[in-house]
């Protein structure tokens, strides 16, 4: 499904990401770890393809296609999903129209019709009620206003309103309560199919109780350091991440 | 000949074509005279800073339009609010046509300012009411008061809510190569009463127009007055909008200008308080590009106490169009507990386009909440990526972000038909198909 190799990555000529590989294959969740400032965050907005960061060498692919070249919503067409550590506020939109126009686009650029109204609030019901989401939310404007949890819960919403192949989630636990990490993860874990592939990024193992990954990776200075299995996780939540800044 | 020369000598000519009585001719006379002396604004005034209109005054315009032309509705129903019933009090070329008009006497007055102007019937209103709140010291409102003679002449009696829209239209057709063209306006919106007006001035074709017009609106005790200014003209067409509106006790007086299209736009809007209680709405969408120029010049004259005035003006700039918000809020010694709000909020789309905005806020009285806030920037970056990564394309995410910035002012629209023209109007300008309705 991702294939990455050599991967480059700096923003405002600072290196940051420094030689990543990494390959995930459809019905795999794998989860990224590693301390502040190892490079995380700037690993999804790559692969989503945040313009602000610049690759300088490497490349990836999605199934079999070179994302390089591709502006985000080019991305996002092929079935690349990232939730956002920080969703943004925006005001006079509301959360159904910026699912209905997100959503037809990406059937447009896909040579699909708009999908029907009447089939359009049926899945927007149905996808709301996984996620618990009451409905008046709905038709407040997107993200502005929300609570941390609220913002979260509406990222996963719009993941499986776009049932992508690719989803990453950035530290879709930060700011969660228990009670709100429960029904993203079980939101999460529903989504997740033999036909796509997760990658959660998180500093703590606590989302992993939940999601349970099939690999963890530990990034560390731009570069994985270290990958393995579940164990790996509940090993750095025991020794800490002094543990790999010791062996590094 | 220079365009002022002309308009003096016209002057005699005018008032000898038109049939006027002695207090008429007195008003007209004294004010080609202001005009005389102060001649067309230019950039030396302070009120005329960033706007400069000489070099479309350098057109040989013609003053005197000919007789009305031949427009048949189905060329023009598009500039219309055609879903609905409306009245129209319609004029081609600064003449009005009956044929595309649909006036009423049948309890209110929705007709015309000529008549209005030279039969007896009306002469203790127009007494009343004509040129009585329009400046007579501003030389362009001036001009138009000289050559006043058609518009619309709208009188609501009191307690009625009129059941329809009314629609003031100006057709330039574009017969004369330059077209000067003076409406005058005054309505009146009896105690109790709920008027809406939308008003527009189209062009038909590409010869140059300036349209100066004056417009007095008289809000009477709780009347409730909804305006809409639509402008969306071509590109050879400038207009200059002279609007005054007069508040008595506890009357809603909302303005909302649209102004999308045309050469140079300059909107004069004041208002003026003369009880209280009042509430002043002014809002405002400009959305322009290549070379267009829009200024907002506007009053705000607070002289009572515990009234409330709101400004809230949206503006998108691109290519090298240049915008003006200038707001002037002045508050008298008496009008304690006044509350006053500004805002106005750009986004320059180029590098090359311009915003200029500035408030003005004189405050005598010691009781008051008055704020104002401008803003200027450019869209944001981080929500354009995350609507891409939505799977929304850069365009379509620009427009649903723009216009999610002039949202606010849209919603402030009550005629739903109305409504869904101006967003109609804003997604074609932003070049997009919108498949959302906000």
């Amino acid at each position: 499904m991702l294939e990455i190799k050599n991967l480059h990555a700096s923003v405002e000529d600072k290196e940051i990401l420094k030689g990543i590989n990494l390959k995930v294959n459809a019905g795999e969740v794998h989860a990224i770890m590693g301390p502040n400032g190892s490079g995380k965050s700037t690993l999804s907005a790559v692969i989503a393809g945040n313009e602000n960061y610049e690759v300088t060498d490497g490349t990836v692919f999605l199934n079999g296609d070179d994302l390089s070249d591709l502006a985000p919503e080019e991305r996002a067409h092929k079935g690349v999903f990232l939730s956002f550590q920080y969703p943004v506020e925006i005001p006079g939109v509301s959360v159904t129209n910026f699912m209905r126009t997100a959503i037809n686009e990406t059937r447009k650029a896909q040579g699909l019709e708009e999908m029907p109204a009447n089939e359009m609030l049926k899945t927007i019901r149905q996808k709301s009620e996984l996620l618990e989401i009451d409905r008046k939310f709905l038709s407040r404007s997107l993200n502005e206003g929300f609570s941390g949890g609220e913002k979260k819960r509406n990222e996963i919403f719009q993941m499986a309103m776009l049932e992508p192949k690719l989803a990453i989630l950035d530290e879709t636990d930060s700011g969660l309560d228990i009670d709100a990490l429960r029904i993203v993860a079980n939101g999460v874990n529903k989504l997740k199919s033999k036909d796509n592939a997760i990658i959660v990024i998180t500093h703590y193992q606590r989302l992993l109780d939940y999601i349970v990954p099939d690999f963890v990776h530990v990034l560390y200075n731009g570069k994985i350091v270290k990958s393995g299995g579940k164990e790996l996780a509940y090993e750095l939540e025991e020794k800490g991440y002094d543990w790999i800044k010791a062996e590094n | 000949m220079e365009l002022k020369e002309k308009l003096l000598s016209s002057f005699m000519a005018f008032e000898e074509q038109v049939d006027v009585n002695a207090d008429l001719h007195d008003l007209r006379t004294s004010a080609i005279k202001n005009f005389e002396t102060k001649g067309f604004p230019t950039k030396k005034e302070e009120a005329w800073k960033y706007t400069s209109l000489n070099a479309i005054l350098k057109n040989d315009f013609s003053v005197f339009p000919k007789n009305e032309n031949a427009v048949e509705f189905a060329d023009v129903k598009k500039y219309f609010l055609h879903e609905i019933d409306t009245y129209k009090v319609v004029f081609i070329d600064g003449v009005f046509s009956s044929f595309l008009s649909s006036t009423t006497h049948d309890g209110i007055d929705v007709c015309l300012m000529s008549s209005a102007l030279n039969k007896p019937k009306y002469k203790m209103v127009i007494d009343n009411f004509f040129n009585k709140i329009a400046s007579k010291d501003e030389s362009l409102t001036s001009l138009n008061t000289a050559f006043a003679n058609e518009g619309a002449y709208i009188n609501i009696p009191k307690s009625k809510v009129v059941d329809k829209p009314i629609e003031i239209m100006y057709f330039s057709t574009g017969t004369e190569a330059a077209l000067l063209v003076q409406p005058r306006n005054l309505i009146i919106v009896g105690e109790n009463s709920h008027v809406q007006i939308i008003e527009r001035h189209q062009s038909l074709n590409e010869n140059a127009v300036l349209t100066n017009s004056v417009t007095e609106i008289f809000a009477q005790k709780r009347a409730i007055v909804d305006c809409y200014k639509i402008q969306n003209d071509n590109h050879a067409a400038s207009l200059i909008d002279n609007t005054y509106v007069s508040q008595q006790l506890e009357s809603h007086v909302h303005v909302n200008t649209f102004s999308f299209g045309g050469n140079l736009t300059r909107n004069n809007l004041n208002f003026y308080h003369f009880g209280e209680r009042i509430e002043s709405h002014l809002n405002g969408i400009t959305i322009i590009g290549e070379k267009q120029h829009v200024d907002h010049y506007t009053l705000v004259h607070h002289a009572q106490p515990n009234c409330e005035s709101f400004q809230d003006y949206k503006g998108i700039f691109s290519d090298q169009a240049t915008g003006v918000f200038n707001g002037k809020i002045y508050v008298e010694k008496e009008a304690q507990k006044t509350n006053a709000f500004q805002k106005s909020n750009n986004i320059l789309l180029s590098d090359k386009a311009t915003i200029n905005a500035k408030p003005q806020l004189e405050i005598f009285a010691d009781d008051v909440k008055c704020s104002h806030g401008c803003t200027i920037g450019q869209l944001d970056e981080t929500a354009m990526f995350y609507m891409q990564s939505r799977g929304i394309p850069k365009k379509e995410a620009k427009a649903l972000l723009m216009y999610a910035f002039s949202n606010a002012v849209i919603e402030s629209i009550k005629i739903p038909e109305l409504k869904q023209r101006i967003t109609k109007i804003i997604a074609t300008k932003l070049g997009v198909k919108m498949g959302f309705d906000l």
